[in-house]
Formats: C-alpha cells, sequence, structure tokens
C-alpha cells in the first residue's frame, strides 16, 4: 500500500513539473525571455510545492501510527490485560499488531487477542485508505495551487533556491544530530554503570576483569573494572603502529611528491591506496598467522620470552594499514605547497633536501599533522586486528612482546552474545566507550591548538 | 652585431660577466630559444622584453639553471659566468644559485618570520658564525633593499602579512643575503602599484653598484626607465640587443621598432 502509493506521489510530482513549466512557457506565449526565471524553476516550484507537502504529511502519519494503534489496542482491552506488567503489555500490543497484518504471533490467540486486533486493524487498514486519500488530495491540491500562482513576475528561482538551501542546512544538521545522540546516549547508559561501579575504581583501578556472576550462587567473581590496563594497552598499540606508519607513511608521501617522475608517480599512489582497501579482517589474520610466528620466531632465536599473540604483531600489522592515509594525504597536502616557494628556495641554492625540510615540511604541516590525526584516530578505533593478534588478556605491560588488549576488542567481548542491559558488565562497555570518545576529542583539540600557533600560513 | 661593436668603441670600460653562445632550448620537442648570444655587463641593468610566450624567462631561467627542475626542458649551447662555461659536467648548481640570486614575478616569501626569511639562504650555505653575525647579515640585507626602516620593529612577524611591495623587497633582501654576483628579476613588479615599482625601480638603480641585473618585464617604459642595455625577443630568438637609448629610440630592427611603437604584442 505504501509502494504505490509513494510511486503515485512520485509520478504526480513528475507531472507537476512538467505541468509548472509548460504554464510558465504558456503565461508569455512561449517566449521565455519575458519570464522572471528560467521555464524549469516554475516547474520545479510547482513539483515542490505538490511534493512536500503530501510527504510531509504521509511521514507525519507513519510515525504517529504506532501509538495510535496502541491507544486503541489497550482502550478496548479487558481490565486483566490491561494490569499486566508493562513487558508483558508491550508484548501484546505487538501480538495485536501482528495479528491484524496477518503476520505470526508469539502465542496462540485468545479472544482477548483477537478483539484487540480488530481495534488494531482500524486504524492501519481503514486510517491508511483515508490517509492515502489525503495524502493524494494535498498532493494535487499543492500542484493545482501552485500552478494558478504561476506568472510572469513570480520569482520562482528565489524561492526554489531557498528551498535548496534550507535542505542543505537540514542535511549538515542531520549530521550533527546525529553526533549529539551518539553522545548523549554514550552518557545515559555510563551514568548508570557510574551507579553500579564508582568512577574512581573505574578510572583508576590497575585490575580489568569484567566478568561478573548472575546469580548469587554461581562460581566466579563480582567483577573488577579497574580501565587502565585497557587503556594502556590501546596507546601501546597506537604507539607501535603509528612508530611504524608516520615516517614510513611520510617519507613515502615525500618521494612521491617531489622525487618521483609523473609517471612513477602515476603507478606507486594507487598501488599504495590499496592497502586501503584491504578489509581489516584480512589484516587481522594476515597478522595473526603470518607476522605474530614471525615474531614470536625470532624472539626465541634471540632468547627472548614472547607470546604468541603479542601487542607488536597487532602494532606492526595496523602500522602498515594506515601507512596509505599518512602517505597520501600527506602527499596532498605537501603537493598543495605553492611550487613558487620550492622555487624561491632552489633559487636561493638551496639543495633540494634543504628545500623540503625546510620550507615545504614546515608549511605544509599543519596538513600532515591532520593527516597524522586521522591515522591515530584508525588505529585507536581499530578491532579487528587487535582480537586476533593481540589477545584479549588484560595485561598493563609495556612490554610489546606480551599480549594485551584493547578498549575497542574489549567492547566488542563486553557486548558479543546474549546480555543483559542491566549488569554491570554490559554497560562498561559504554563507559569505555564515552572515555575513549573524551581521550580522541581531547587529543584532537589539543593537536589543533598546536597547530594553530606553529601553523606557516602561505597564500 | 654592428651596434654591439658601434658601442664597443664607445665606452670600452665594461666587463663582461654573463655571456651566452648559441644557445638553444627545447621543451619537450618544441624549441623555445633559437641560437641566442648575449652579453650581460657587470654592474649593469639589463632588460630583456617581448611579447608574452617570447622566451625571455625562458632564458632568464638558464642563466641559474632553474629550469633543471623542469623534466622536460633541454639546455644545448654554452652559458658562461665569468668565464666559466656554467652548464659544464661537475659544476655546482647550488653554488651557482648562491652567486646568482633570482627574484620572481609573484612575490613568494616563505611562511616564516621576516627575520627567518632573510637568514635562510645564510643559514643554509653557512655564511654566519654565530647569531650576532647572522643578525648583521639580516639588517645589512634588509637594509640594502630598502626595508629595513619599515621592518625594525617587527622581524618576528611572518614575512607573508607584509604588502605586495614588501614582500618583493623582502624577496629581494632575501636574494642579498646570500651575497651573489647577479640578481635575475622575473616581472618583478607586475603584481605590484605604482608606488611599490617605484620604489623597486629605485632600488635597482642602488643595487647596480654592487650586482649585475637582468630584469624580465613587459613594461618599456620600466625597460626604459631602469636599465642602461636592452634585448629584444621574438619568437625565441634576439631581435636586436643595444643600449637603451637607442632601441627606444633608434631601433635597427623593423620588428623592435613595431613592438615599440605598439603595433604588437
Amino acid at each position: 500500500m505504501l509502494l504505490p502509493l509513494t510511486a503515485l506521489l512520485l509520478g504526480l510530482t513528475a507531472a507537476a513539473f512538467a505541468l509548472g513549466r509548460g504554464r510558465a512557457l504558456a503565461v508569455v506565449q512561449g517566449n521565455a525571455s519575458l519570464l522572471h526565471s528560467r521555464p524549469a524553476y516554475y516547474g520545479q516550484w510547482v513539483a515542490l510545492w505538490c511534493a512536500l507537502p503530501s510527504f510531509a504529511l504521509l511521514l507525519g502519519w507513519l510515525a504517529l501510527e504506532p501509538s495510535l494503534v496502541e491507544q486503541q489496542v489497550l482502550s478496548g482491552a479487558s481490565q486483566e490485560v490491561r494490569g499486566l506488567p508493562a513487558e508483558r503489555l508491550e508484548l501484546f500490543v505487538s501480538n495485536a499488531r501482528a495479528l491484524a497484518e496477518g503476520g505470526v504471533t508469539s502465542t496462540v490467540p485468545d479472544d482477548d487477542l483477537i478483539a484487540a486486533s480488530e481495534r488494531a486493524r482500524r486504524v492501519t487498514g481503514a486510517g491508511r485508505w483515508l490517509l492515502s486519500g489525503l495524502v493524494v488530495a494535498t498532493a494535487i491540491g499543492g500542484l493545482w495551487g501552485a500552478r494558478r500562482r504561476v506568472s510572469r513576475e513570480l520569482r520562482a528561482r528565489n524561492r526554489v533556491e531557498r528551498i535548496v538551501r534550507l535542505g542543505l542546512a537540514a542535511s549538515s544538521g542531520i549530521a550533527i544530530l546525529a553526533t549529539v545522540g551518539i553522545v548523549l546516549s554514550l552518557i545515559f547508559e555510563t551514568a548508570r554503570f557510574f551507579a553500579l561501579v564508582p568512577p574512581a575504581d573505574f578510572l583508576l583501578g590497575l585490575e580489568w576483569s569484567p566478568q561478573t556472576a548472575i546469580r548469587a550462587d554461581q562460581v566466579g567473581s563480582s567483577g573488577a573494572f579497574g580501565a587502565v590496563p585497557v587503556f594502556a594497552g590501546t596507546l601501546l598499540i597506537t604507539v607501535l603502529a603509528m612508530l611504524v606508519a608516520v615516517p614510513i607513511g611520510l617519507m613515502s608521501a615525500i618521494y612521491l611528491s617531489d622525487y618521483a617522475t609523473p609517471r612513477v608517480r602515476a603507478v606507486v599512489k594507487p598501488l599504495l591506496e590499496i592497502l586501503a582497501g584491504i578489509p581489516t579482517v584480512v589484516y587481522g589474520f594476515f597478522a595473526a598467522l603470518s607476522v605474530g610466528p614471525v615474531i614470536r620466531a625470532f624472539g626465541e632465536r634471540m632468547g627472548w620470552d614472547v607470546s604468541s599473540e603479542s601487542a607488536l604483531a597487532a602494532g606492526l600489522v595496523m602500522g602498515v594499514m594506515i601507512i596509505p592515509f599518512v602517505s597520501s594525504l600527506s602527499d596532498d597536502v605537501i603537493n598543495a605547497v605553492p611550487q613558487s616557494l620550492r622555487e624561491g628556495s632552489l633559487g636561493l641554492g638551496a639543495t633540494r633536501s634543504e628545500t623540503i625540510r625546510r620550507v615545504v615540511l614546515p608549511a605544509a604541516l599543519p596538513g600532515i599533522v591532520s593527516a597524522v590525526l586521522l591515522a591515530m584516530s584508525r588505529a585507536i578505533g581499530e578491532t579487528m586486528i587487535v582480537v586476533m593478534a593481540a589477545g584479549l588478556a588484560a595485561n598493563l605491560t609495556a612490554n610489546p612482546f606480551e599480549a594485551v588488549t584493547t578498549v575497542t576488542v574489549q567492547i566488542v567481548t563486553l557486548l558479543v552474545g546474549d546480555q543483559e542491559f542491566d549488569s554491570a558488565k554490559t554497560l562498561a562497555a559504554f563507559a569505555l566507550g564515552l572515555t575513549l570518545f573524551g581521550v580522541t576529542l581531547t587529543l584532537n583539540v589539543i593537536a589543533l591548538s598546536v597547530v594553530r600557533r606553529y601553523r606557516e600560513e602561505y597564500d | 652585431m654592428t651596434a654591439t661593436s658601434a658601442t664597443q668603441l664607445r665606452s670600452p670600460l665594461y666587463l663582461t660577466k654573463l655571456t651566452t653562445r648559441d644557445l638553444d632550448v627545447f621543451y619537450g620537442d618544441k624549441q623555445a630559444l633559437f641560437s641566442v648570444n648575449l652579453d650581460i655587463r657587470k654592474n649593469q641593468v639589463t632588460s630583456l622584453i617581448g611579447p608574452s610566450g617570447c622566451g625571455k624567462s625562458t632564458f632568464l631561467r638558464c642563466l641559474n639553471r632553474m629550469n633543471d627542475v623542469i623534466e622536460s626542458c633541454r639546455v644545448e649551447g654554452k652559458i658562461t659566468l665569468d668565464g666559466e662555461d656554467i652548464y659544464r659536467e661537475g659544476i655546482d648548481v647550488v653554488q651557482l644559485r648562491a652567486r646568482i640570486g633570482m627574484v620572481f614575478q609573484k612575490p613568494n616569501p616563505f611562511p616564516k618570520s621576516i627575520y627567518e626569511n632573510v637568514a635562510y639562504g645564510a643559514r643554509i650555505h653557512g655564511l654566519a658564525a654565530s647569531r650576532p653575525e647572522l643578525d648583521e647579515i639580516v639588517t645589512s640585507s634588509l637594509q640594502r633593499a630598502g626595508l629595513f626602516e619599515e621592518v625594525k620593529d617587527r622581524l618576528e612577524e611572518p614575512g607573508t602579512g607584509l604588502s605586495g611591495g614588501q614582500q618583493q623587497r623582502l624577496c629581494i633582501a632575501r636574494a642579498i643575503a646570500v651575497q651573489p654576483d647577479v640578481i635575475l628579476m622575473d616581472e618583478p613588479c607586475s603584481a605590484l602599484d605604482p608606488i611599490a615599482t617605484a620604489r623597486i625601480e629605485e632600488l635597482m638603480e642602488e643595487l647596480r653598484e654592487n650586482y649585475t641585473i637582468v630584469i624580465v618585464t613587459h613594461s618599456m617604459q620600466q625597460a626604459a626607465r631602469v636599465s642602461q642595455r636592452t634585448a629584444f625577443f621574438h619568437l625565441g630568438i634576439v631581435v636586436e640587443e643595444g643600449e637603451t637609448p637607442q632601441i627606444f629610440t633608434d631601433p635597427k630592427d623593423p620588428r623592435t621598432r613595431d613592438y615599440i611603437t605598439g603595433r604588437f604584442g
């Protein structure tokens, strides 16, 4: 029902465009230069009048419908049903809705449920027919009214452009709202977690062992939620990854932008970017099955104690993974440094390397820092490689040959499988997420302010 | 050539700083300069004029081998600086460019402080053994470029914050700081207003005492004002070369006359 209705509306909109455009041309007997705007703008204006109010009505109804159904289902229900606890009541409503739409219910329908489903059908059935009529009427009304108002003086372009501008603003608003929503959900769940575990224990505790007993008589600990080892693991692996990625990435960017011939560059740059296209899972088993054993074998020969899952393996492979971020973005910003600065330096008798070190890199610094920051947030957020190559043990260590775990890995393990959403174990994931968000945000702000202070402006 | 020998007879007291013999320059398959023979005299301003694309900037960039940066560029023939072939094998391009400074069309100060802009060349060539020496180089270079009084209180501010004319004088100071013999200027005033242009032209007259200057310009008035000798380039060849007053009042070649009187270009 919704699909044909949408198709009908789209058809009407297309017709509205043609009618509006035709009307505009008819008003001036085909002499388009007499119109205030190009004819297509009149078409767009009429089409917008046809589409926007009708779609708004449709979406508004779809948003309201569930609560209307619920109200209808419950209004006629027996005393017995209304006395049910909240979760059971919810189940009853969704069963009634499923029955009304011919779906599958979780219990054998009894009289109560059948009666309720009848009431639900009144809303979803008759209501929707009524709605369809209303929506189509709105669309046609909008079309007709707008078409009648088409005249030589109508400033159709300005009106259409204003609506387009509002649409653009709304799109950027959605991105911001999504961020706000994510942060808010993290904050609320974290507040629940901190009601169970004191913030000081979480932020300063040195032991991470999130397994809690579900029943009082179960074997198992009461759980320890000290996040320091987890964050230390993240820090260790990120530092290892950056130690690999930043020098290699930056140097390859310098080679590509200032030394490579155009032909070499045309081949090498896309090849480097292929690295960024490899799924992280593939990197993960490369780290776990190829790099990890090599490191352990090497360590054994040197007489070191190396566990088969090590921070080093994960860090190295993660570093390789983010090389293209550093190199490709840095290459772009280094290329953006004006050629005239290079010539100025060369003209003073500087060598190529002096020019790069003293003029080009300082000028490109802000861009390079943001490339490194982007790479770092990839490293901090990376999960798959660490799960496979670095293990799950929350060791508090700075030794790269030991197994460590990271914040993201712990969030995954906390939330995988069947979970009840009121235990400290599950809620800890939100606290970890929020803290991680805070850490990366702080890093970004610090880095940006450092860049602002040391940036060298060129025009 | 007859014009040249005539002036030689009249004023024998000059030294030749740079000479080019049979200079051909190619960009890929396209030839940009055809057998250019030119002498640049010491402590004089030589201006190169001609319509766009005639090869005068290409010629200028051959003199300090800036064309080396361009992959497809090929230079044939001979250029000598004080009698030494600068395209000879084993010549140090870095040393050469330290002796032949360059000022570009658009002011291109480095995104560093005013002080660091001027100190840059001195630092990379190790001209100053101590900070006071470096200070001295920076100060005297800025003074000779006529910029010191305007910027002495803000040497630590970015060079990019100066006005266009000041930026161009900063670039001149930057070139002087390396203590070159020759300064090449590629349309140094084309991005400047008339007042800043007048300031730079005055400066060229002062700098001529110590340096040899070659300037590419589109403004014939400028060439007439600042230079002692002028070479007219057209389609990659030097059509006529001689003393500036002679070129502008009594050109020998009809193409020079047409260009100077504004018939083309």
